[in-house]
């Protein structure tokens, strides 16, 4: 390997032209004409029991190709969660129960040839519920004489705590020291409750899939998801058919965020396909994606740390509610972050971090970035803030004398040492970037708004240690270009082009001269899918170790070709030649050789796996705007500053920090999720549901401190899920420096802050 | 999603009350909120054949066409500097420009929409609409009538006195282009106040306070008329609660707002002084105030 | 019924329903760059040109386009390579499926204003949702595009 000329510069991504062109390269866009359009009749109870369902009049109606309902479904339940088998999320879903479990639950599958058909048909189809009470209060859904899964058939296959007779997906406590004894002996204690609501990912592309029979009679299934792998092993399982009947192919995609690690739609047309062996297309509506998909795990978390006379933190201790919904995906592991990512922040004698995460009849949760981390980084980095408040210590200096350094062990994070850690630096930078020193706490501007800054550290992991596997297939064709064939999922992020960098710069060759295959389970590696930060470190270390075995090749056909033996012999990208002699053969030459008369295929295969997940680490900082009267909030400046080891591509890098910190501001400030008496949610459009527009967003700037990962591709760490979780606790303590009120429930509105700072002013007074 | 069997794009007024008169038809404006209605109609009438998107200014009043867009009232230099550039301000943060270069004046109005930023700006101004049957009424009175009643008529025109008030237009959002959560317009004419607010979440309706002439003069007089016409104001409304706020704390923001309005209206000249009162006209459109401040700070 | 239009500067014929969306006829007729984002008028990604006018295809009856020039990304490839290419230089396009449209609205703001500043560039803009990028990469590209004569 020479000099590196990709990894470090920012390569415009591959794909870029036909993305930004238009081209048709979405799952709708390439769908074959005459798709059966599919759509799911939802539950409008929140908790139910199909007493009758009667679809004789629908299914006469014309161009209905099927209706499905539960009487027609294999009986044996799977989770819908995209994870690595066997799944820690339990085995609780049917495509079709006779009990629905949320307001959108899906009652019936309706298939026809065009939507005016299928609507119509839906009107027809009389449903009789038997009206059930729902556990709607996530507070009260442990041991709740209602259960939201009594069945027999309910599994976990994981030991994760999970008992379906008292309403658990999970349990569980991870503790060392004594936390009680020292929080009693701290001079100073902070215990607060914070609470993150059901926050959706609100990807531009709803959820969607198209499937049809292929020529060998097999399920083949294009779909919009980071998870191809188990899409098929979870379509197996839902259909009860073998794995080998399915194929899974992911086009481009129009973002992910966590949403598409989970199986939400394919699972609707795979069986009217199966059954009927037609073509069948569904796409969600933003409706349906806003009530009946899979968003971040609600939690409230009570947390208490406490601290000495100097302001060494002593112990954390947090407690976590989790509300997984109507289903477990991915309940039981979000929980884990909640802890496992907040508390490792600091040094302290002793922590504990306790859980459960429980049933409703809610919205099933899902995965969204940050996965947990986000909510639990809120709640300590909000505590901790709290805590350097009570004392009148600058919370940038609190941090910096408790803050993890390079080195440490961490009990917290399973015990794993911190190899690749510029925390420090990224503190004192950021400071630098948002005159920490001049502004703090707060200024008044003199025209009745009032300025405050906040901080906020944040960590998350490399990939999960111990069971992702990243994989890449490497070959050389003919002319000798490279195919690089991954089984990872680029979902706009540019995972694609990341590892197209690495690979050449380990071959030395041109970045044109790699080709990248995205996936399609019958042909790309075993890759777990684009999750929990994954893919730049361990997709990029197997892209390292294909392109070593692939150059090792590379020499002994070119000994073989020269006549001579491969020790004497280098390749510097284009020509393999001796060092100490004449003779050499060009790249070309072996890729066109080896066409003819060959018996090795000159292709190398590579999997990799990682006993540790290095985590990146960051710190953010908040400038805001306070009307002292009405309490609304302007965002004026947010920095930020990550470690997330080398940085591969500075752009994208930027951009995905960016687009984290982007989503946590929607989060903190704009994006609320609140629900009716009978358990209807109410933020089902754009409309009603906020998302930040460019105008709600101040002004985000990143700057990187990179450390070096030993164990990562080029010394790299991940990025993709880190940048979400600053911006919700810094936002809330510079609100809180510049009105004295601390928003502990998000999001933080106009309304919370006016009532806070003047609560003189409800009830019977007013403002004058 | 709205569906039809038929499509009449009517070459005349009179066509198109006729066609409307029918109970299995709908007329379609900008089409923003009708789309999004669940229903079935025998005919959509569009009404864009009629000649109607248009401002007409003279030395009396601006004559607006139904089919007038959002984004026509955003831009358009007379009507902005006749009132302080409000058009602007009460447009500007509705969704997006495409939005608003599809949305019209006639849809806003004739749907009566709680939320509706146009509503409001206009019931401050005294306006009035031309309806195709029935001529000429108050603004006020046609957005009190339940939108029943009305339903079977065509909304021609909304008329606007140039009569020399001045306005101001300020809302409260929970985000940039969300819709308000309280909608506030003071005008002011002579010894008049006239305070219209939106949003509440009820339709906007807007009320009269006189002047008291006796405190005028006094050491601080102008924060304390502003005051009581704040007070005096929200006492005329009623409040309540949706998604985006409670009652309560529109109530307490209407007060603010009412007040702050009030001080500025105050603190500018007297009729004709057109955008001589502080402001600049930008190239890209009028300029208020809170885009002057705004660029101050990115300056910073 | 039939409509007469042009779409992407050549006259098309097309049979359409009454009630038919503006958004589907065009994706139908092959310009699959416009995408929908949502059912309420609020994400901006099925932006097109009525008469040179940004508009919400997703809000517009196909039989309002009855003599009217309709034009999507397709119709503006050099134009769309050109200013797409500052937006990738940033990484800023990321997923893409809000690209067009946001395109389609930046080229019609680069045609309606003169020489916008960061807040004129932000407000114009506003329509069009992102949700991949925290729009920082967005801005950067469009000033630079708009500066692009300036900066040779």
């Amino acid at each position: 390997m020479g000099e590196k000329r990709y990894v470090g510069a920012p390569v415009v991504k591959k794909d870029a032209p036909s993305l930004v062109g238009g081209r048709p390269v979405y799952t709708e866009d390439l769908a074959p004409e005459g798709c059966l359009v599919v759509k799911v009749l939802r539950s409008p109870y929140a908790h139910a029991l199909i007493q009758r369902i009667d679809c004789q009049e629908a299914r006469k109606m014309p161009g209905i190709a099927c209706i499905l309902t539960w009487e027609d479904v294999p009986g044996k339940r799977f989770t819908m969660a995209g994870q690595t088998y066997p799944e820690p999320s339990p085995y609780d879903r049917l495509i079709l129960d006779r009990r629905v479990r949320f307001v959108g639950d899906a009652v019936a599958i309706i298939a026809g040839e065009s939507n005016q058909a299928v609507d119509k048909a839906m009107k027809r189809i009389k449903v009789t519920y038997q009206e059930l009470d729902p556990v709607l209060d996530f507070r009260a859904a442990k041991d709740h004489a209602v259960l939201v899964h009594p069945e027999d058939n309910w599994k976990s296959l994981a030991p994760v705590g999970a008992d379906n007779r008292r309403n658990l997906c999970a349990s569980g406590i991870d503790e060392k020291g004594d936390v009680d004894s020292i929080l009693a002996s701290c001079a100073h204690k902070v215990e607060q409750t914070y609470h993150v609501k059901a926050n959706q990912q609100a990807m531009m592309e709803t959820f969607r899939a198209y499937s049809y029979l292929d020529t060998y009679g097999r399920l083949n299934m294009v779909a919009s998801t980071q998870v191809p792998f188990h899409v098929r092993r979870i379509l197996a399982h839902a259909l009860d058919i073998p794995k080998s009947k399915i194929r899974v192919i992911k086009p481009r995609i129009g973002g992910g965020f966590g949403a598409k690690q989970t199986v939400v739609a394919e699972v609707y047309p795979a069986i009217v396909t199966w059954l009927t062996g037609k073509p069948a297309q569904i796409i969600y509506s933003r409706y349906e994606s806003q009530i009946a998909s899979s968003p971040r795990h609600e939690m409230e978390i009570r947390v208490r740390v406490g601290c000495d006379q100097e302001g060494i933190l002593k112990a954390i201790d947090v407690y976590t509610l989790s509300n997984t919904g109507a289903y477990g995906e991915h309940g039981p592991t979000t929980v884990g972050l909640s802890g496992h990512k907040s508390i490792p922040l600091y040094r302290t004698e002793a922590f504990r971090f306790a859980y459960d995460v429980v049933y409703t009849n809610r919205m099933s949760s899902g995965a969204y970035r940050g996965y947990g981390a986000t909510q639990g980084i809120f709640a300590v980095e909000s505590a901790v803030n709290e805590l350097a408040d009570q004392i009148h210590m600058d919370p940038v200096a609190f941090r910096e004398k408790n803050m993890v350094r390079q080195g440490d062990v961490m009990p917290a994070y399973y015990g794993e040492q911190a190899m690749s850690c510029t925390l420090n630096q990224c503190m004192s930078q950021a400071a630098e970037m948002i005159g920490w020193k001049e502004k703090f706490p707060c200024r008044d501007m003199g025209n009745g708004k009032v300025r405050g800054v906040g901080v906020a550290m944040a960590m998350q992991g490399s990939a999960i240690s111990g069971v992702d596997v990243g994989s890449v297939a490497m070959k050389i064709n003919d002319d000798g270009f490279y195919t690089l064939m991954v089984g990872c999922s680029d979902m706009g992020t540019g995972c694609d082009t990341i590892l197209a960098q690495m690979a050449a710069d380990c071959m030395d060759c041109d970045l044109e001269d790699i080709v990248v295959h995205g996936t399609d389970t019958d042909i790309s590696p075993y890759d777990s899918g684009s999750y929990a930060s994954s893919t730049t470190y361990l997709t990029g270390m197997a892209v390292m170790k294909a392109c070593e075995s692939l150059r090792e090749k590379i020499l002994k056909k070119a000994a073989q070709y020269l006549n001579c033996d491969e020790a004497e012999l280098e390749f510097d990208g284009r020509k393999v030649r001796q060092v100490k002699g004449e003779k050499e053969i060009s790249l070309k030459d072996i890729g066109n050789q080896i066409m003819c008369n060959n018996e090795e295929a000159l292709a190398a295969w590579e999997s990799h796996t990682s006993p540790i997940s290095p985590p990146p680490f960051m710190v953010g900082m908040a400038e805001v705007e306070v009307d002292k009267e009405t309490g609304e909030v302007e965002l004026i400046d947010y920095v930020a500053v990550v470690d997330c080891g080398t940085v591969i591509n500075p752009n994208l890098a930027r951009v995905q920090t960016e687009g984290g910190i982007g989503q946590g501001i929607g989060m903190t400030l704009y994006e609320d999720v609140t629900y009716t008496e009978k358990g209807q949610m109410l933020e089902n459009s754009f409309m009603q549901y906020k998302l930040p527009t460019r105008q709600d967003v101040g002004k985000v700037r990143v700057e990187f401190a990179p450390s070096y990962e030993p164990s990562g591709p080029f010394g790299a760490k991940s990025i993709g899920e880190i940048v979400i979780n600053t911006p919700a606790p810094a936002i809330a303590s510079a609100v809180c420096h510049a009105t004295r009120v601390q928003v502990r429930e998000l999001p933080i509105t106009a309304e919370k802050l006016c009532r806070g700072m003047h609560p003189e002013w409800f009830g019977h007074g007013s403002p004058t | 999603m709205i569906q039809a069997k038929e499509y009449v794009r009517p070459s005349s007024l009179e066509e198109a009350y006729q066609l409307c008169r029918r109970r299995s038809s709908v007329v379609a404006g900008g089409m923003m909120w009708l789309k999004m209605e669940n229903i079935q109609k025998q005919t959509i009438i569009d009404l864009s054949g009629l000649g109607l998107a248009g401002i007409e200014e003279d030395e009396e009043q601006f004559r607006i066409g139904a089919m007038t867009t959002l984004r026509m009232l955003e831009t358009h230099p007379g009507l902005n500097q006749e009132f302080d550039g409000i058009f602007r301000e009460c447009t500007r943060h509705i969704v997006g420009v495409q939005f608003r270069n599809g949305a019209t004046v006639g849809g806003s109005i004739y749907g009566r929409f709680g939320f509706s930023d146009i509503l409001t700006c206009l019931l401050a101004l005294d306006a009035y609409v031309e309806l195709y049957y029935g001529g000429v009424m108050p603004l006020a009175q046609f957005a009190a009538i339940p939108r029943s009643i009305t339903e079977r008529n065509i909304l021609v025109r909304i008329l606007i006195k140039k009569d020399g008030r001045r306005a101001a237009y300020r809302t409260v959002r929970r985000a940039s282009t969300d819709f308000p959560l309280l909608a506030c317009c003071v005008a002011k004419k002579g010894g008049q106040w006239q305070i219209s607010l939106g949003a509440r979440p009820q339709r906007a309706k807007a009320v009269v306070i006189s002047e008291n002439e006796e405190s005028c003069g006094a050491e601080g007089w102008e924060e304390q008329e502003a005051i009581r016409i704040a007070k005096e104001g929200v006492k005329a409304f009623s409040f309540g609660s949706n998604l985006r706020g409670s009652g309560e704390y529109r109530r307490v923001l209407a007060e603010l707002l009412i007040r702050r309005l009030a001080r500025q209206l105050q603190g500018q000249g007297e009729a004709g002084s057109g955008m001589g009162s502080g402001r600049e006209q930008s190239k890209n459109g009028t300029m208020t105030e809170s885009d002057q401040s705004r660029k101050e700070d990115n300056r910073r | 019924m039939k409509i007469q239009f042009q779409l992407n500067g050549k006259p098309v014929q097309a049979e359409i329903q009454p009630d038919t969306i503006l958004l589907d006829l065009v994706r139908k007729m092959g310009c699959k760059s416009v995408k929908r984002g949502c059912e309420t008028s609020n994400c901006g990604l099925c932006t097109v040109w009525m008469d040179e006018k940004p508009v919400l295809s997703c809000s517009v009856l196909a039989a309002r386009a009855e003599g009217r020039r309709i034009t999507t990304l397709e119709g503006l490839e050099k134009e769309a390579q050109e200013a797409g290419r500052y937006l990738a230089e940033e990484g800023g396009e990321q997923c893409g499926f809000c690209s067009p449209g946001f395109l389609m609205n930046v080229l019609a703001m680069e045609r309606e204003l003169d020489s916008p500043d960061e807040e004129e560039i932000k407000e114009y803009l506003a329509g069009n949702l992102c949700r991949c990028s925290g729009y920082m990469s967005q801005l950067r590209a469009v000033k630079r595009y708009l500066n692009r004569r300036k900066e040779g």
